[in-house]
């Protein structure tokens, strides 16, 4: 089948699908059977639709057209060169640069480059051409793409098939909330919301996928938003409840902070490129407009970043002016360089508001306050996932420089959610401050140069994470509480959810026998990312503390509050009797997707699927050669040198050994009880009281804004009060005033003198004709008759006057 | 010598003059007899004597015989004197009913006591 067409057809009605059950339940779903119960069974196939869509473009469709290579990969060969990843007829020739030859070759080329990605662009609709800029709706399809869609509409599915378990209380008339106590004492009563639940569902997989298929950017920041108001949606879903509502706005205000930077990265690509395509789009006359990617890495600079001719030209505008004044020439051309930059940590904001990096991880948290299988959905295949694919999809225009500061990110964000995580009694929050940890481990590995091994993570995270979260739900779901003091013991009652969730554990510490290909996904997605760590430090040393050693006590850390959580929730003795006792095994529908997603966290990792070859065909172009940083020094090494023996085998066993020292950890003071948890609060209180209160993030940023931002509101709202208020109404008590004295001294003597002197008159002279009427008819004869005479006279005199010649 | 005004009238022949002296001493007495008669008949008498005074003049000014110019009908005086007795009639009609109202509803005929409409 030809890619060009029948790859974006699937796509887009896997796409579609969600959409379309969305506005089906939005006009309908209230008379979708009782309560709304099909509505659940509409969105479930619409997903299971778009799921069955997006698996046929990847095995009918992607896979004939570009069969996965084996790449180097963990280990055991190092035919590096072999990366050469599939072209298409469409694809750019290949660069000759780097064509060494792959039999011979056993050293890696840290300099050499990757082939050109295989990928399907083009427009489906145009939206509006305002001067230069076209926003349209396109697609950018690669391995990729198509992996993400596999991956978001398999566990969408997963999830709404749990939801329909999960959400069923809804199905009842009247739901009680007893979370929420009204002023009466009583608990709320509302109708059920059912098949809301399934709408806010269907968008939210619906504005996912519009990201991962979108072609330029400015349809990314569309549906980049549109997840953003899913999100607000469903986190304050039980909006009758005052948590859920403020963690609702707190999600959605926290991203706005991230959109601005995004914003302001878009503004500075916009202005100085002119596109926002990622790839090159055929026009009408079938001549391809190079994109953003191949702009800025131009086959004439071997595909390096280098600004293009508009960027550099910045320069002279922002900095000639002040040259030529000073007389001075301009030292070095880095404005350009600056540009690039600004861009780039520009669309890295986004993506911290969205991905819940630090500083803006604290909504996050917070967003537990929806419902679990919303949670599940957030935390693996949306939202969430949206910020590092970004990242990833954005990688050619990241600068050395930016993805330093993306690793730092990444990496202070890792290591501060997995301490948070240790001392969180909340089942849901531990495993949320886990999620922000392996983004930051995603983050992480991208900003060190390893493309594949952050976007490798980020799938195979996805399904042991809402794995990990559908178990918690399903504990929630049995006992009714997230506390994990009052749970214990559990495994008995659900042993399903016990040893599925075991299975999550395992593969998010990455457990799997070093220096072999046998272990959890997590295994192999971890140790790509802490060999990359390791690659990248043994390159530049100075970074070893934050981006060597940190994500190896990352790992330890991750290991003991995954195994804390199990063994605090399944193993011992039942820590709330009455609740253990009232604990059951969750429905089948409910079961099953557990089964189904642990089979995947399981295997996903597995060499034999080839998910690491088939992501590597997607790598950006130009994006696998060691990179120099021109600002300041930074080196971005070579992806492939992280698989040399020398690196991977102390990184591997690194590795290993922290996971199992914080496994053994959480095993001798959760489940041997050798130490006292009780006992090591009390020695470590001053850490202790920092990690409760999450290191007091919360408390800073109410300290630095909310506080300010409240003050200000305050003072503006006694300036509007005290100040503006009172000149208004001086001014208004002075007019009042005025206009008194202008009434006594004008309008009652003037105007109303007139008008009452031309009455009174008036009305004297009516009073005085009125004795002339007498009535009597001989006066009036009179009256008559004098008056002719009268008349009769005065003409005569008059004519005699006025005509003086007559009168001689 | 003692000149009274108009004396000379007494010795031209009949003329325009003559009729008018005639019409006004007729209006005169009329209108004395409406001034100062409360008898309401006597009042409507008056009001015909002054009509044909009037009449009179018409009829004068309107005659072919006493007027020189002669490019009219010759006419139009004895027209409008025709009018004036067919509203002289009609208002005589009008008049007597009013009196005799008047006079069912106050037992007299005196216009003195029809004051009822004084300002």
């Amino acid at each position: 089948m030809d890619p060009q067409s029948t790859l974006p057809f699937l796509l887009m009605l896997a796409w579609l699908t969600p959409l379309a059950s969305f506005v089906a339940i939005v006009f309908f779903g209230k008379y979708m059977g009782p309560h709304g119960k099909f509505a659940g069974y509409l969105a479930t196939l619409a997903i299971v639709t778009a799921a069955v869509l997006s698996f046929t473009a990847l095995f009918a469709v992607w896979l004939p057209n570009y069969p996965i290579k084996a790449s180097a990969h963990h280990g055991e060969t190092h035919d590096a060169g072999e990366v050469a990843a599939a072209t298409g007829e469409f694809a750019e020739p290949s660069e000759p640069a780097h064509d060494l030859d792959a039999d011979t070759h056993h050293a890696i080329d840290p300099n050499a480059n990757n082939e050109s990605p295989a990928y399907v662009t083009g427009n489906w609709y145009s939206l509006g051409k305002f001067g230069k800029l076209e926003l349209t709706i396109g697609y950018y399809i690669d391995a990729l793409t198509v992996g993400m869609f596999c991956m978001v509409t398999l566990i969408a599915s997963c999830v709404h098939f749990y939801a329909l378990g999960y959400m069923h209380d809804e199905l009842h008339e009247p739901f009680v909330d007893h979370e929420v106590t009204l002023s009466n004492g009583e608990h709320l009563h509302r109708k059920g919301r059912f098949y809301r639940f399934f709408q806010y569902l269907s968008l939210f997989c619906f504005s996912m996928l519009g990201i991962v298929i979108a072609g330029n950017l400015a349809m990314v920041f569309v549906f980049w938003e549109l997840v953003g108001i899913c999100s607000y949606f469903l986190i304050g879903f039980y909006i009758e409840r005052h948590s859920a509502s403020t963690a609702a706005n707190k999600a959605f205000i926290v991203n706005r902070v991230g959109d601005f930077g995004m914003l302001i990265g878009m503004m500075a690509l916009w202005a100085s490129i002119g596109t926002f395509n990622f790839g090159d789009i055929k026009n009408d006359e079938g001549v391809a407009e190079p994109g953003l990617f191949s702009q800025l890495r131009t086959e004439a600079n071997d595909h390096h970043l280098v600004p293009t001719e508009s960027m550099i030209a910045e320069e002279t505008r922002m900095f000639g002016e002040v040259a030529a004044a000073t007389g001075e020439e301009p030292t070095k051309n880095t404005a350009g360089q600056w540009l690039l930059f600004i861009a780039g940590v520009g669309i890295f904001c986004g993506c911290v508001g969205k991905s819940a990096q630090f500083p803006l991880h604290v909504w996050l948290p917070d967003a537990m306050e929806g419902p679990t299988p919303v949670s599940a959905l957030v935390h693996s295949a949306t939202m969430v996932a949206a910020g590092v694919y970004l990242v990833g999809r954005f990688y050619p225009v990241f600068t050395p420089e930016a993805l330093l500061v993306i690793a730092y990110i990444g990496s202070i964000t890792a290591i501060i959610a997995a301490t948070i995580a240790i001392t969180a009694t909340d089942i849901k929050r531990v495993l949320a401050y886990s999620t922000v940890s392996q983004l930051g481990y995603m983050m992480l590995a991208l900003g060190l140069g390893g493309w594949v091994a952050g976007m490798f993570h980020l799938i195979t995270h996805a399904f042991f994470k809402g794995l990990l979260f559908m178990c918690s739900g399903s504990v929630i779901h049995a006992v009714h509480t997230n506390d994990m003091t009052h749970m214990g013991g559990l495994r008995k009652k659900m042993p399903i959810t016990a040893y599925t969730m075991l299975i999550g554990c395992l593969a998010i510490i990455g457990a799997g026998i070093p220096l072999t290909q046998i272990g959890f996904s997590g295994y192999f997605s971890k140790d790509a990312i802490i060999e990359q760590a390791w690659n990248y430090a043994d390159k530049s040393p100075q970074h070893s503390l934050f981006l060597k050693w940190l994500p190896v006590i990352g790992a330890a850390v991750t290991a003991f509050y995954m195994f804390r959580l199990w063994y605090m929730t399944f193993a011992g003795a039942p820590r709330d009797k009455h609740r253990y006792d009232h604990a059951h095994e969750s429905p089948r529908v409910m079961t099953t997707p557990l089964i189904v997603l642990a089979v995947f966290a399981l295997a996903i990792g597995w060499p034999i699927f080839g998910v690491y070859d088939m992501l590597d065909q997607a790598r950006p172009l130009g994006t696998l050669a060691t990179a120099q940083g021109q600002l300041w020094d930074v080196v971005v090494p070579n992806e492939l040198l992280s698989h040399e023996p020398n690196l991977k085998q102390p990184a591997a066993i690194a590795a290993i050994t922290a996971a199992g020292t914080g496994l053994l950890l959480a095993t001798i003071i959760y489940l041997w009880r050798l130490l006292n948890p009780d006992e090591l609060k009390q020695s470590f209180k001053l850490l202790h009281s920092a990690l409760w209160n999450k290191w007091y993030f919360d408390e800073l940023y109410n300290l630095i804004f909310v506080k300010p931002v409240l003050w200000l509101g305050s003072f503006a709202a006694w300036f509007d009060r005290g100040v503006i208020d009172s000149i208004l109404h001086g001014a208004a008590a002075i007019c009042r005033g005025l206009s008194k004295v202008v009434d006594f001294l004008f309008d009652q003597t003037v105007v109303d003198g007139t008008v009452n002197t031309f009455a009174s008159g008036t009305w004297g002279l009516g009073l005085w004709l009125r004795r002339l009427q007498t009535g009597n008819l001989r006066q009036y004869v009179m009256f008559i008759v004098v008056g002719t005479v009268l008349l009769f006279v005065a003409i005569t005199f008059l004519q005699s006057y006025l005509t003086p010649t007559q009168n001689l | 010598m003692f000149h009274l005004p108009l004396a000379n009238i007494l010795t031209e022949p009949v003329g325009v003059a003559h009729y008018v002296s005639v019409g006004a001493i007729l209006f005169v007495c009329g209108a004395l007899c409406m001034a100062t008669k409360r008898n309401a008949l006597g009042v409507l008498m008056g009001i015909e004597l002054v009509l044909n005074g009037a009449n009179l003049n018409f009829v004068a000014f309107g005659s072919k015989y006493l007027r020189s110019d002669v490019h009219n009908l010759g006419l139009d005086g004895q027209l409008i004197a025709l009018f004036v007795i067919v509203l002289a009639a009609a208002e005589a009609a009008v008049a007597l009913a009013i009196a005799l109202n008047f006079y069912n509803s106050h037992d007299s005929i005196d216009v003195d006591r029809a004051d009822q409409l004084s300002g």
